[in-house]
């Protein structure tokens, strides 16, 4: 039972890399909060720094109340599950979810009572005896997960677990993992370059990019209303459409609007049709259609907007002139070559400032 | 998978193969084949004649007191040489671990004795801790150590296993050093996280998946102990004083060239021989057993 919460918290390397810039969040007892960017985003060591595997250079990590940042790891009272597991590949399944309770000089009949539950919960029970390399991924990653609940710590660290699993398992333990999270309450923080399972397993979303939080909240408010250009495009798949208001066709749709002059339109694939009409204070693109992806409950449709003579370089400051994506249920599609013509209704649009840096109501 | 090689002449390969089986031939095999020859003759003080003699060089051997010492001194030796070269090391592979600056520079100077020639490391020894000449030996003797290797057998065999054990260890440092870099470092984070302090976190995991390499150095170090450290020995003590230097190696060469029992030496000679296709089995069952823990 606990809260985590960080204060300005920042990390440079002794070279003189910045990979924290100074980091605010608050994660209440029993959430689970989970870090997403792109690789190099700082997101691990983030959470490295919770769990106090690294130093930190500024700011305050707070586990419950108390400053941790000169504590050791051992007496954080945090679990931590790793990437590729980090069992300890000489000792049977049972002996690496007791080391830790051994370590804290538990007696042998309550780590048998814990080892054993874990293991029933996590149905593995009758792989006690078997050391980590007998195992397949998905039991490996069950163990990590028994030695983590073992110790019944106050915080769960997640750093990208289920990046080594194939893609049905991943699915299966994402959803493993959350409830086995809600079961036993316990805070959690989660470290994935995912979006699809930062959307799914998150109560608290933290987008990070470059050491920096680019947006915290709940999942789907970051979805339907994203803060940055940068947030706009990495949460969803495939990404938002973004391109500039500058060009006269999509300037003359937005009049009235302050994003009209210089600044960045934003369509989420979902949210355009093909249609003829132009619905009233929406936005209405002509496309010719150049590739069709059929994943059958929906289609992607791949189309420029401008014939290629006409594309241009962009200009600095400007997003070149790219493609856009549709997204359409069922498999009915037009061909390729076709010209078509696609609109989103007003409030579905996402308008930003030029930089990218501000949400603008539209 | 290795690719086989293909040649288009049958003798090629064996043509190319001749060079390396002539020198095994004629600087092994022959003059192996001549111990175990040698070793059931007998020659008399001035080399006159020779009898055949069955198993009595061997017979006389078992029987001579002072060629068990000499097992048993071997034995010793290649124990402490292995035991203190291997924790030494091991410690400084620790240490040398952890990221710090300048580490290519250190981690070289650690691995350097292991090119010094052994009689030069005995040498270099004998300079710091001669009774008489040696830096060391003077400290020892103003803080009261009655310091003569030269009379007392005791300090000569600590003098060989010194500097035995010092010339080991650059090369047990750099298999310590690989081995630790194979670790997964997150597998010790999650000691750490786990509650296990430095020294349990050492005892219980990094020990315990250093144990392949740890069992291979031994078996290097007392093959090493056994056969290497003549030069040592020949110029540190020669095998005095008396005979409390004597190892199975040293033993060979003082009863056969030195004591001119040429009979002796050689069954000696083919006793070693068996002692090393031994350690040599053992190594080899070993590394073909890949995992181990």
């Amino acid at each position: 039972m606990a809260n985590v919460t960080l204060r300005n918290v920042r990390k440079t390397y002794p070279g003189g890399f910045e990979a924290i810039k100074g980091v605010n969040v608050d994660v209440g007892d029993g959430q689970f909060c989970v870090l997403v960017g792109p690789s190099g985003c700082g997101k691990s060591t983030l959470l490295r720094m919770v769990a106090g595997l690294e130093t930190v250079t500024g700011g305050e990590i707070d586990i419950g109340g108390r400053i941790v940042n000169q504590i050791e790891p051992a007496d954080r009272d945090i679990a931590m599950v790793f990437q590729n597991y980090a069992l300890y590949p000489h000792m049977s399944v049972f002996n690496n979810m007791a080391y830790g309770l051994r370590n804290r000089g538990m007696k042998e009949a309550e780590i048998k009572s814990r080892v054993d539950e874990a293991a029933r919960v996590l149905e593995l029970t009758s792989m006690l005896d078997r050391k980590p390399r007998q195992l397949s991924g998905g039991q490996r990653q069950r163990v990590a997960m028994g030695r983590a609940i073992v110790r019944q710590p106050k915080v769960f660290l997640f750093d990208e677990p289920l990046s080594n699993l194939d893609a049905k398992l991943r699915i299966a333990m994402r959803v493993e993992i959350r409830k086995l999270q809600r079961r036993l309450n316990t805070t959690s923080i989660y470290v994935t370059h995912d979006q699809l399972e930062a959307m799914t397993l998150a109560d608290i979303l933290v987008v990070m990019t470059g050491g920096q939080v680019e947006q915290v909240g709940n999942p789907l408010a970051i979805y339907e209303k994203p803060a940055t250009t940068f947030v706009a495009s990495f949460i969803g798949a495939p990404p938002m459409n973004l391109m500039a208001t500058r060009p006269e066709e999509i300037r003359s749709q937005l009049a009235g609007s302050a994003a009209a002059d210089a600044g960045i339109l934003g369509i989420r694939p979902e949210d355009l049709v093909i249609t003829d009409q132009t619905p009233d204070g929406g936005v209405a693109l002509p496309l010719t259609v150049e590739a069709i992806e059929r994943v059958g409950a929906e289609t992607f449709i791949y189309g420029s907007r401008e014939p290629e003579e006409q594309r241009v370089a962009a200009t600095p400051g400007e997003l070149p002139p790219g493609e856009i994506i549709v997204r359409v249920p069922g498999t009915e599609a037009p061909a390729i070559g076709a010209k078509i013509r696609v609109a989103a209704l007003r409030n579905k649009l996402h308008l930003f400032s030029g930089d990218g840096r501000t949400r603008l109501e539209a | 998978m290795q690719k086989q090689a293909i040649f288009q002449s049958k003798l090629l390969p064996y043509a190319l193969v001749a060079p390396q089986l002539a020198i095994v031939l004629i600087f092994f095999y022959w003059p192996a084949l001549q111990a175990v020859i040698q070793s059931f003759l007998l020659q008399d003080a001035f080399g006159l004649s020779t009898t055949f003699v069955w198993f009595d060089n061997y017979i006389e051997l078992f029987r001579d007191p002072a060629y068990f010492e000499s097992i048993v001194r071997t034995f010793v030796f290649s124990f402490a040489i292995a035991v203190s070269s291997l924790s030494f090391a091991l410690l400084l592979a620790v240490m040398a671990d952890k990221p710090l600056r300048g580490s290519v520079l250190y981690r070289t100077l650690l691995i350097w004795p292991y090119a010094v020639a052994p009689p030069v490391v005995g040498v270099l020894w004998i300079f710091m801790l001669h009774p008489s000449l040696g830096i060391i030996a003077r400290y020892l003797r103003a803080m009261g150590v009655d310091w003569n290797p030269l009379l007392d057998g005791d300090q000569a065999a600590a003098l060989i296993i010194l500097a035995a054990a010092w010339k080991q260890i650059s090369y047990n440092f750099l298999f310590f050093l690989a081995g630790l870099q194979a670790i997964p470092k997150s597998v010790l984070e999650a000691a750490a996280i786990d509650g296990a302090r430095p020294m349990r976190r050492f005892w219980t995991v990094t020990f315990p998946l250093l144990s392949p390499t740890i069992f291979f150095l031994l078996v290097v170090n007392i093959v090493y102990a056994f056969f290497d450290t003549f030069g040592i020995i020949d110029t540190m003590t020669r095998g005095g004083p008396g005979t409390s230097t004597v190892t199975l190696v040293y033993k060979v060469y003082s009863d056969g060239l030195l004591g001119g029992n040429l009979g002796s030496s050689a069954a000696q000679s083919v006793i070693l021989m068996i002692m090393v296709i031994v350690l040599t089995g053992i190594q080899f069952r070993f590394v073909e057993r890949k995992v181990t823990y």
